[in-house]
């Protein structure tokens, strides 16, 4: 028999170690599938290790991976914070991309310090009112908002597919469906010359601690952690859930918005259907590996971006094909998952003798 | 108008929305037993591709078509047996863990995939089932045509509505699934298992889910493509709810579902050229979304759903 014993005091060590051994015993666990795959495993580790930090480029790749992976991160993170489980950062961040390019690609001239926030703030909101619809359905209607943000991630993908084949198609995009580029003054300043690292980190970064203090010093943010906590006793605690159900909502799609803007006015200059990889998708392992932490976001953002980055090298020099990178990233989730019973618990086991003494 | 009632008279139209219903039945009954059971089970999608993969490699490999579906219910097995043991015995997030789930699969599928088949231009066919043709049965004017041309996985699907009925009403099992879904104490206070009945009925609902996939592979199509599964199994969680956790609704919610979609692709060949194609691929999302919304406020989920169960705590 296996008994959980639950802990009065989890030490920051405990709570901190178990994520970084889930995200390395996914690590780990990833030779299994390049073994399968009849590759050579240390060689791939190495080659990995090397495509995410053997020279600057690669740094640069892995921080420019890392910026929107920060800001779904966050939206999961925060959301979660108050069991709201927003699975729709990919629609949301679909929807901030949109706007972005709706506002940036000259529709309004304007020189960059007032363009770009402009840009920011358009992104932000068209994330942010993506989620209000299925928060809005669950308090008023009580309908579940794991279906409705999952399923609304593939209307928004749709609608930007209408869009780039209809009236936002670029003229000279040689019949590509892809959007008009952004202008100059629209875009995200480049952080080192020639690299692909754009200043969308550095506002990445600021969210992450503006997410930190607002959680922490802030009426609404204690009010979002109290109703994750117990949403009943926050009720009677005279907390308005309804309305810090919409503030959380708001805030998790204006984050995820975010990330479509750094992805377009930050790395790309115009918007396609394929932006992003499932990035939404990938914030919420991110979330879970920083255990809803807004600053252990940033690190876990990091090690899953660094995880695809090395793939993607280590897939082009030897050929193990590179959705390794997303199972090694299921892996970590399940494996953080697992962790937090570690954390949680004092995990004994109980002889029947034992059982007998306790009896 | 007249038009409109022209295209749902025809035997065609009703034969493709059972042939769009099929995966969804199979999902609907496979989702709807694990959360009778008390499990939200968000490895769906997940499960659906895993089946589609494996179900189409074993044929490919020359397992023939009967024991390629029986491989897709075993990947569904085993991968319901992992999000089981997540959440039945550790108690973990049943939300998190079934988007784990979903993640591990589809990505174990595609890396599969991949590895088995480096570099393919066009993905390899198989010989995929054919519609079955019953003697006299397939004469039958309009039911014949539509029934009849279906393939067995459709009528295996239509056969696990009733069986699934059948344990779930009939059978002294089905009342101990429908009991540890809302009221687990009680079956623990009648010496059964709470934690084998849970882990058992996920594990044969992900079986379920896994033949959805197998049909997309084996019978709708004759391959596996990436991305090919495109949120069928969110719908069947939407429509799970819709058809308030009942197989004899599952088969109308997803028979209404598939020709709600067969009738849209109709319309489309009539004003396709006035709007985009896009309107029309959305539509079953936001009627997936419509559909839950109806029911929200009046589902009557399993009570004990969510809800980890650890022995002598109350």
């Amino acid at each position: 028999m296996i008994r959980f014993e639950p802990r009065e005091n989890v030490s920051s060590a405990r709570r901190v170690g178990a994520p970084v051994a889930a995200a390395l015993v996914a690590l780990l666990l990833a030779s299994l599938p390049i073994a399968a795959a009849g590759a050579p495993v240390l060689e791939a580790y190495l080659l990995m290790a090397r495509g995410a930090f053997g020279s600057v480029f690669a740094f640069s790749e892995l921080l420019a991976r890392a910026t929107p992976l920060i800001l779904t991160g966050l939206a999961a993170a925060v959301a979660f914070r108050a069991r709201l489980w927003n699975i729709g950062g990919e629609g949301q961040l679909y929807a901030g991309a949109l706007a972005a390019v709706a506002v940036g690609t000259g529709a309004i001239s304007a020189p960059p310090a007032l363009l770009i926030p402009l840009v920011v703030l358009a992104g932000a909101f068209a994330g942010g009112m993506m989620m209000l619809l299925p928060t809005l359905l669950k308090v008023r209607l009580g309908a579940d908002e794991v279906v409705t943000t999952l399923l609304l991630n593939f209307v928004v993908i749709l609608a930007v597919q209408m869009m780039l084949e209809g009236p936002m198609k670029d003229p000279m995009g040689m019949g590509w469906p892809q959007s008009e580029p952004m202008l100059d003054e629209a875009m995200l300043p480049k952080l080192l010359e020639r690299m692909r690292v754009h200043s969308g980190l550095i506002l990445a970064l600021v969210m992450a601690v503006a997410v930190h203090v607002f959680l922490k010093r802030t009426v609404w943010g204690f009010e979002i952690r109290a109703v994750g906590e117990n949403p009943e006793a926050a009720r009677h605690a005279g907390i308005p859930v309804t309305a810090t159900f919409v503030r959380v909502g708001l805030l998790s799609g204006a984050l995820a918005g975010l990330a479509g803007v750094s992805e377009v006015a930050g790395l790309k200059g115009y918007l396609t259907a394929d932006l992003s990889p499932g990035f939404g998708y990938t914030g919420i392992v991110v979330a879970m590996l920083a255990g809803l932490s807004p600053l252990g976001v940033v690190f876990a953002a990091l090690f899953i971006a660094g995880i695809f980055v090395g793939a993607d090298s280590m897939s082009r020099a030897i050929g193990v094909s590179n959705y390794l990178a997303d199972l090694v990233v299921a892996t970590s989730l399940i494996c953080v998952l697992v962790s937090g019973l570690f954390v949680r618990f004092r995990i004994r086991l109980v002889t029947p003798k034992a059982r007998k003494a306790d009896a | 108008m007249s038009d409109i009632l022209e295209i749902l008279l025809t035997a065609n139209f009703w034969a493709a929305a059972l042939r769009i219903a099929t995966p969804l039945i199979f999902g609907v009954l496979g989702a709807l037993l694990c959360e009778r059971a008390g499990v939200l089970n968000l490895g769906i999608e997940g499960i659906f591709t895993a089946g589609a993969m494996a179900g189409w490699m074993a044929v490919w490999l020359g397992a023939g078509l009967w024991g390629g579906v029986l491989v897709a219910a075993l990947a569904g097995a085993a991968f319901g047996l992992v999000h089981a043991i997540l959440t039945v015995p550790l108690g973990l997030s049943q939300h998190v863990s079934g988007i784990g789930v979903t993640l591990f699969a589809t990505s174990l599928s595609y890396y599969t995939y991949r590895t088995a088949l480096p570099d393919v231009s066009s993905p390899p066919r198989i010989e995929a089932f054919q519609p079955v043709d019953i003697p006299y049965l397939s004469d039958l004017p309009f039911l014949g045509p539509a029934l009849f041309q279906q393939t067995p996985l459709t009528f295996l699907a239509l056969a696990f509505v009733v069986v699934v009925a059948f344990v779930l009403y009939r059978t002294p099992l089905g009342l101990a699934i429908r009991a540890v879904g809302d009221n687990p104490s009680a079956i623990e206070a009648q010496g059964l298992s709470v934690t084998l009945l849970r882990m058992g009925t996920v594990v044969a609902g992900s079986a379920l889910m896994a033949l959805g996939g197998a049909f997309l592979t084996m019978s709708a199509f004759d391959a596996f493509f990436f991305g090919m599964v495109n949120g069928r199994g969110w719908i069947c969680i939407a429509l799970t709810v819709f058809a308030s956790w009942r197989p004899g609704k599952a088969l109308i919610g997803a028979l209404l579902f598939g020709a709600f979609d067969a009738f849209q692709v109709r319309l489309q060949t009539e004003v396709g050229s006035v709007i985009p194609g896009q309107v029309f691929l959305m539509m079953p999302y936001l009627l997936s979304i419509a559909a839950l919304v109806v029911v929200a406020r009046k589902a009557d989920y399993p009570r004990a759903m969510l809800k980890p169960y650890f022995r002598g705590q109350r």
